[in-house]
């Protein structure tokens, strides 16, 4: 994963409270492979007039190269889909700043090198003026600040988020290296709670 | 004496494989559940050369994508039947058991789980699906996750988490006669709001959630979710354990003997501190319905359209307007004065079959004034609801009875609202285009939605009723 540890970027504003990843992501296009590339679909019914033409006067579109989103409240809430985020990044943000964000969408963001950055309600709204009125942002993660919109601001985020993005890591590395701790919990839970065991079917089970 | 604790953290200690410095624990999953939309998780495995850790964990279901009017794939949208090809190659390849289209015993995984006994008290669950939250009904830690861990969970059966904060929503007192657990997921939602309980696990407590039905508990937890919550738990008990006994994959005999020793002592002790505690009056609660983008746009049936004029919250004021405009209504209208288009009866939510029953009590005998679905949450549901005649209600009232799978809560397989068109429904997100591209979703429980067909608008259910008693 991409290291994520500063970033100065043109911002788009998305003045609208819990952006759902419904709304991120329509559910009919996550049959996709990755590989195809998710940008395409980030807020795609929110982004297109009826008839399916890019609506000009939509942020995403009136902002093109943004790095950065604003929103407000409860960003990402809702479905698990990881899509959502694939979109977020696939298109170009690589940063949410938000009041508070969906707890399943923040970590997702994190596990794809993409930074939630949470600010007071009163600082998104500070934000969400200065980005629309043209203003470029440094979110710097090592400080925690946000640069870019009158003083300084600090944003919060998980302190192992914050290892993680800045160190690029990825979990699945870290937990094989626990791999004893691993083989010696499930040993002694088979024992201790035998009523918790499932066993394998063969042929694993009917089609 | 050790110090007392909640039920959520009785559970979370005796699943710690490893309890890192930075506060984050590696947890051990006894049941992950995966479907359709898993297959970037497996995709994550073949980049790796990875396989499944415990396949004997882990149980493939197909209900996203599973088309509801036929069941042979090759009558279906070939993206959709590639979806569930796909799940069947993924969980052969892996040597994970699969409930896949064809077997009777298929349905939503959430419907599934508890009815083939997967879920029990005092597990760790987890599936790519946020209303995972949905088996806490059990008094076990149940969650959703993402695709980057599902994959990580396939792989060594763990997951790294921190220790959420604990809520407790006390339901005091007993809801008045025909209030469901839909109504009391809904009024909690509107008190604290979408992201409320956010970082939190609920636990579920009171006389009013002692009352309910293991059907019930399960339509209660489900909605956590919708609150923010992390998940949400309801204290194992003597309704619980007869649920679970007997299931085809619960402990049996002695076996079980020995395991409802071990779940009677995970109840939350009497002097546990939670984080938070809300209070909610059950008795206060009245049928309840949204009527903007978000649950937590919740007013009882009585209520009108709020006016953004009158919301002094800049931001909140601007939800509510974004939300009239796009569900088409008037700042004070009243809610029973919106006429409906359709309704759907479905879901992990609502569609049990105490939820059939109670919508088929209100549609027997009447005939619904607009179309609608009615997709039961398994195919063993199903069966059930043909053995007592239920389908024969729903279709003679005109709506249209389907097989199992998510339909109408998420679209997946086509089964979706036309733009514009207003849906009373009674899944969990009324997300502007959830039931497809502008169509307007307004949740509530099966009994109003069936009042909602009958009245062709939202309608309050006891008013219904009351007319023939
Ligand atoms: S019915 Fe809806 S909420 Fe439930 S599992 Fe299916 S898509 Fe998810």
């Amino acid at each position: 994963m991409q290291p994520f540890v500063e970033l100065t970027a043109p911002a788009c504003p998305l003045p609208l409270s819990n952006v759902d990843t419904d709304q991120l992501i329509p559910a009919r296009f996550m049959s996709r492979p990755r590989a195809e590339g998710y940008g395409d679909f980030l807020l795609h019914d929110l982004r297109r007039e009826a008839g399916g033409a890019l609506d000009p006067d939509f942020p995403l579109n009136a902002h093109p190269g943004a790095k950065i989103l604003v929103a407000r409240r409860n960003f990402g809430c809702g479905s698990s889909r990881e899509a959502a985020v694939y979109a977020l990044a696939d298109f170009g943000f690589a940063c949410v700043i938000a009041p508070s964000f969906g707890d399943i969408f923040a970590s997702n963001a994190v596990n794809n090198g993409v930074l939630p950055a949470t600010v007071e309600e009163a600082e998104a709204e500070t934000l969400l003026a200065a980005v629309g009125a043209g203003a470029e942002l440094t979110v710097d993660l090592a400080a925690q600040e946000i640069r870019g919109a009158g003083p300084a601001l600090r944003f919060t985020v998980d302190p192992v988020w914050r290892t993680k993005l800045l160190n690029g890591w990825d979990d699945v590395d870290l937990t094989l290296s626990h791999a004893e701790a691993i083989a010696a919990f499930a040993t002694a839970d088979a024992a201790a709670r035998p009523w918790a065991q499932l066993r394998a079917e063969r042929g694993g089970g009917s089609a | 004496m050790t110090a007392p604790r909640t039920l959520f953290d009785k559970i979370w200690d005796r699943h710690v494989v490893h309890d890192r410095e930075d506060g984050q624990s590696l947890l051990w999953i006894d049941r992950h559940f995966v479907h359709e939309g898993s297959h970037h998780a497996f995709a994550k495995l073949r980049e790796r050369g990875a396989r499944v850790s415990r396949p004997e964990l882990t149980i493939g279901i197909a209900d996203h994508y599973v088309p509801t009017r036929t069941r042979d794939l090759g009558r279906a949208d070939p993206q959709i039947a590639d979806m569930v090809r796909r799940l069947e190659r993924n969980t052969a390849d892996q040597g994970v058991r699969l409930f896949g289209l064809n077997d009777p015993r298929q349905g939503i995984v959430h419907v599934m789980g508890p009815e083939q006994g997967f879920t029990l008290p005092g597990l760790t669950m987890v599936c790519g699906d946020s209303h995972t939250s949905t088996h806490g009904a059990f008094g076990t830690i149940a969650f959703g996750i993402g695709a980057s861990e599902v994959a990580h969970v396939l792989m060594t059966q763990t997951l790294w988490q921190r220790r959420p904060k604990r809520m407790r929503v006390r339901f005091d007192g007993r809801l008045a006669p025909g209030i469901t657990a839909k109504d009391m997921a809904l009024a909690f939602i509107a008190t604290v709001g979408a992201d409320g309980a956010r970082g939190h696990a609920i636990e579920y407590a009171g006389e009013a959630v002692r009352g309910l039905s293991m059907e019930g508990r399960l339509t209660l937890c489900n909605l956590s979710i919708e609150s923010g919550g992390r998940c949400g738990m309801v204290a194992p008990d003597e309704t619980a354990f007869a649920f679970v006994k007997g299931r085809p994959y619960a402990p049996a005999g002695e076996a079980f003997d020995r395991a409802v020793e071990a779940w009677a002592a995970l109840p939350s002790d009497a002097e546990a501190a939670f984080d938070r505690e809300v209070v909610i009056d059950a008795a206060a609660i009245a049928p309840t319905v949204t009527w903007g983008v978000s649950p937590e746009d919740a007013l009882p049936i009585d209520g009108t359209v709020p006016d953004p004029a009158r919301i002094a919250d800049a931001s909140r004021a601007a939800h509510a307007r974004e939300a009239i405009d796009y569900m088409g209504l008037r700042p004070g209208q009243r809610l029973t004065d919106v006429a409906v288009d359709r309704v759907f009866i479905g879901s992990c939510t609502n569609a049990r079959i105490e939820d059939l029953r109670a919508a088929a009590a209100v549609l027997k005998g009447r005939r619904a004034a607009v179309p609608g679905l009615v997709s039961p949450g398994s195919m063993i549901v199903k069966a059930q609801a043909e053995q007592e005649g239920l389908d024969r209600i729903f279709t003679e009232a005109g709506l249209e009875w389907v097989a199992s799978g998510c339909s109408m809560c998420v679209g997946m397989n086509g089964d979706i609202a036309a733009p514009g068109e207003r849906c009373a429904s009674t899944t969990n997100r009324n997300f502007k285009g959830r039931q497809g591209p502008g169509a307007r979703t307004h949740l509530m429980s099966p009994a109003m939605v069936a009042a909602a067909a009958v009245a062709g608008r939202l309608a309050d259910v006891r008013e219904i009723l009351g007319e023939t008693a």
